[in-house]
């Protein structure tokens, strides 16, 4: 009687399989990425690309860092009243409002009025006192390797991060 | 007047990558500093986005002189690294996480961000006239 043998699953063959590991790693990690991507992540990515372009046009059109940080402290304090300070103040405030009549916006900020500007005096006068938020350190900063701009957007991502976890992990506040 | 256009258009289209990039929702900022809760990497992607057109005109900044408008780019300030600069970062990164804005989506979203965001916006007017006497 003849005996049937099983047919072996994959081809005994190794150094085919080695050959293919790699690109079957890849494809896995592919498609492990896609499932746990979301499409936030693109319009990220999309928005941040504008983000960019807006202060390029900026830096090589005006000859200046897109700081709304500065833009706004200066008109305050009177420091730079300019004409590019109103303008560029006008524009970031005026043409989102148009935006926003189409496409409905929101911010889902907190309703605790103390939180919120115990918040905005630290944001206020720690950007103005390091020269920078995360538009003029970060964006402007990090992609010309500037080591004042790489090191305070550390401080203030990794303050940033301290203080979530705190506020929310252990005192459960926010 | 046409240094003030071409910076009311920079605001404007920096305001319109605000809205589409997600920024202007404070749970995703503070989602991304939340790195022990429920963890949002979108702001990373955000960065990453706006690192590729601003490292393309540093480098073309680089290679002219002036600016289209006349003036010379800024210089690379020197890398000190003061008490103003990290207590002033540290601070921010406090106020960022308590509320999810920064400056540029705080103004940005001025028109639909409710009372939240003008009280906010007010609060950070405030803090920095306060820093104002302690600026070299």
């Amino acid at each position: 009687m003849l005996q049937v043998r099983p047919a072996p699953l994959a081809p005994q063959l190794p150094h085919v399989n080695m050959a293919l590991a790699p690109a079957l790693g890849l494809a896995r990690l592919a498609l492990k990425l896609e499932s746990a991507m979301d499409i936030n992540w693109l319009y990220g990515l999309l928005g941040g690309l504008v983000i960019g372009t807006a202060g390029a046009i900026y830096l090589l059109v005006n000859g200046r860092i897109m700081g709304p940080s500065g833009s706004l402290g200066g008109l305050m304090d009177g420091s730079d009243r300019s004409g590019e300070q109103f303008g560029f103040v006008a524009g970031l405030v005026a043409v989102p409002a148009v935006a926003a009549l189409i496409i409905p916006m929101q911010t889902y900020a907190g309703s605790n009025w103390a939180v919120l500007v115990i918040g905005g005096v630290l944001v206020g006068f720690g950007t103005r006192l390091a020269n920078g938020c995360t538009s003029g350190h970060g964006v402007c900063g990090i992609s010309r390797l500037s080591p004042r701009g790489i090191v305070a957007s550390a401080t203030y991502v990794g303050a940033g991060m301290v203080v979530m976890t705190v506020l929310r992990h252990v005192w459960g506040m926010i | 007047m046409a240094r003030t256009l071409f910076a009311a258009l920079a605001g404007a289209i920096f305001g319109l990558g605000l809205m589409l990039s997600g920024m202007t929702d404070t749970r995703s900022v503070q989602g991304f500093l939340d790195i022990f809760g429920a963890w949002n990497p979108t702001l990373a992607f955000v960065m990453g986005g706006a690192m590729i057109p601003m490292a393309i005109a540093w480098r073309v900044a680089a290679r002219r002189k002036t600016a289209v408008l006349g003036g010379s780019f800024p210089a690379m300030p020197p890398p000190r690294f003061d008490l103003n600069l990290i207590g002033g970062s540290a601070a921010f990164g406090a106020g960022w996480a308590l509320t999810g804005f920064c400056p540029g989506p705080a103004l940005a979203s001025l028109s639909f961000g409710g009372w939240q965001g003008l009280v906010f916006i007010a609060a950070m007017a405030g803090g920095a006239l306060l820093a104002a006497p302690l600026r070299r």
